[in-house]
């Protein structure tokens, strides 16, 4: 049987005295779409950080098929947007994304780097200095960052947020291809609708508590809202 | 060959970066320039009187100048979490402190080379007669100080006074690589050869270099995530 592509066991995480986390116990099999919803400060963030390898939790274990999120192999197999795009402001988009394939190993950085220019729309500003783009642009170039190099699990963060149209558009398309191509994708998101259009499963932070976790029903689409109403605090 | 190419994609994407903006280069270069031309009021620069402080006097320089490459080199990770990227990469911690370190020696040795030149003609002294060995204490003392800045620059970048922090941390532990460099500078642009004693500096400046190195190598990882 193949690992699970996300697997928290008992997992807590501190600042200081104060539990961000609390026993925390998630399993994600591969292929599936898992949205994390929960109010701010909730533990969505620092879950989705522990996820990525960024920290350590305080007790319990994190593995992604099968590894700590900290090992070499792991990290190949790991696409993570965050709240910060995660580019340089003095480098051009196709430096940005040659950057990051050749950090990967890419066998083909140039093309690899195009190629995703072209699916998130920024061929035409292939040259331009990432400080001169909009917020839109930029945030596509941090979705190309995120899947240039192919990763089995995608990680982000709040993904719609302050997105327009078009990026939000470009977006929902690269996540259902990846989701059609059997990667796993883990998502924090206040945009109940968008995600739960994609979502396979439903998880729910409640103060570092998860109040809810399964498969996403009818109710939720028909209500994105529903799983607050059940399961979260009134 | 992978680290390898890893190191040189950090290293490229650091230059490249700093050569658009020239925020560092520009302030240390013209900071050392500064620095020499005050000095130069203040000591008389007599050429006798110059010899006997001339390390002492362009080592401060450059690590001064040095601070403020040093100090740039992670910092200018922060804006849009791209340290955040890098630690994802699939990027040892020991490829990031190379690359990193290879381009502030790049960045340093550049201003060093400039501002010696000008050390020469402010103070009136031929310091040439030595180039190449002068060169070679250069490249062992900048690598010295590159290799404990740019591992301490990463350990302080998240501290809101990192600008004050990291020459407070580094300063004292770099004093063993700075004598040497001092002494050996002294000489040298004296015109004496590295001989007898003087060889006692040099293997201290060889020794501190592998010994910092090693150790910022294997710790950087630890250093970038706790």
């Amino acid at each position: 049987m193949s690992a699970a592509a996300v697997d928290c066991a008992g997992v807590w995480k501190f600042y200081g005295d104060y539990p961000a986390l609390r026993d925390i116990s998630l399993t994600v099999p591969p292929g599936r779409c898992l949205a994390l919803i929960g109010r701010n400060g909730a533990g969505k963030t620092t879950l989705l950080r522990m996820l990525a390898g960024y920290s350590k939790p305080g007790r319990g274990q994190v593995t992604i098929f099968g590894k700590s999120p900290r090992e070499t192999d792991t990290r190949q197999r790991i696409g993570f947007i965050g709240h910060g795009i995660a580019v340089y402001d003095e480098l051009s988009a196709i430096e940005n994304l040659r950057l990051f394939a050749r950090l990967y190993g890419l066998p083909d950085p140039e093309r690899s780097a195009s190629e995703w220019l072209e699916r998130t729309g920024l061929e035409r500003v292939r040259d331009g200095l990432v400080r001169e783009f909009s917020r839109g642009m930029r945030q596509r170039l941090a979705v190309a960052r995120a899947f240039l190099h192919g990763p089995s699990l995608l990680l982000l963060d709040e993904p719609f947020t302050a997105l327009d149209d078009r990026a939000i558009a470009v977006l929902q398309t690269v996540l259902r291809d990846a989701l059609a191509a059997g990667r796993t994708v883990v998502m924090s998101t206040h945009q109940l609708r968008e995600a739960m259009d994609l979502a396979t499963n439903v998880a729910l932070l409640n103060h570092g508590r998860l109040a809810f976790q399964g498969e996403r029903t009818e109710e939720m689409v028909k209500d994105p809202g529903w799983v607050y109403a059940q399961y979260g605090e009134s | 060959m992978r680290f390898i190419r890893q190191v040189m994609v950090i290293t490229a994407k650091d230059l490249r970066a700093e050569m658009r903006t020239k925020e560092a280069i520009n302030a240390s270069f013209a900071f050392a320039i500064v620095v020499l031309l005050i000095l130069s009021f203040a000591f008389e620069p007599t050429e006798d009187t110059t010899r006997e402080i001339s390390g002492g006097l362009l080592w401060i320089v450059f690590l001064f100048a040095g601070t403020l490459i040093l100090n740039r080199s992670f910092a200018r990770e922060l804006p849009n979490d791209c340290l955040d990227a890098l630690i994802a990469a699939p990027v040892p911690g020991a490829a990031l402190f190379l690359g990193k370190g290879l381009a502030n020696f790049v960045l340093i040795f550049a201003v060093e080379i400039v501002a010696l030149p000008v050390f020469g003609i402010f103070y009136n002294v031929r310091w040439a007669r030595q180039f190449w060995a002068l060169i070679l204490v250069m490249v062992l003392g900048t690598w010295g100080l590159t290799a404990i800045g740019t591992v301490f620059g990463a350990l302080t970048v998240n501290i809101r006074l990192r600008e004050v922090m990291l020459p407070l941390l580094v300063y004292p532990i770099m004093i063993p690589i700075l004598l040497g460099a001092m002494k050996l500078s002294t000489e040298l642009v004296a015109g004496q050869p590295i001989s007898g004693d003087l060889m006692v500096w040099l293997k201290l400046l060889f020794g501190f270099d592998i010994i910092f190195t090693a150790l910022s190598l294997v710790l950087m990882d630890t250093v970038l995530l706790g």
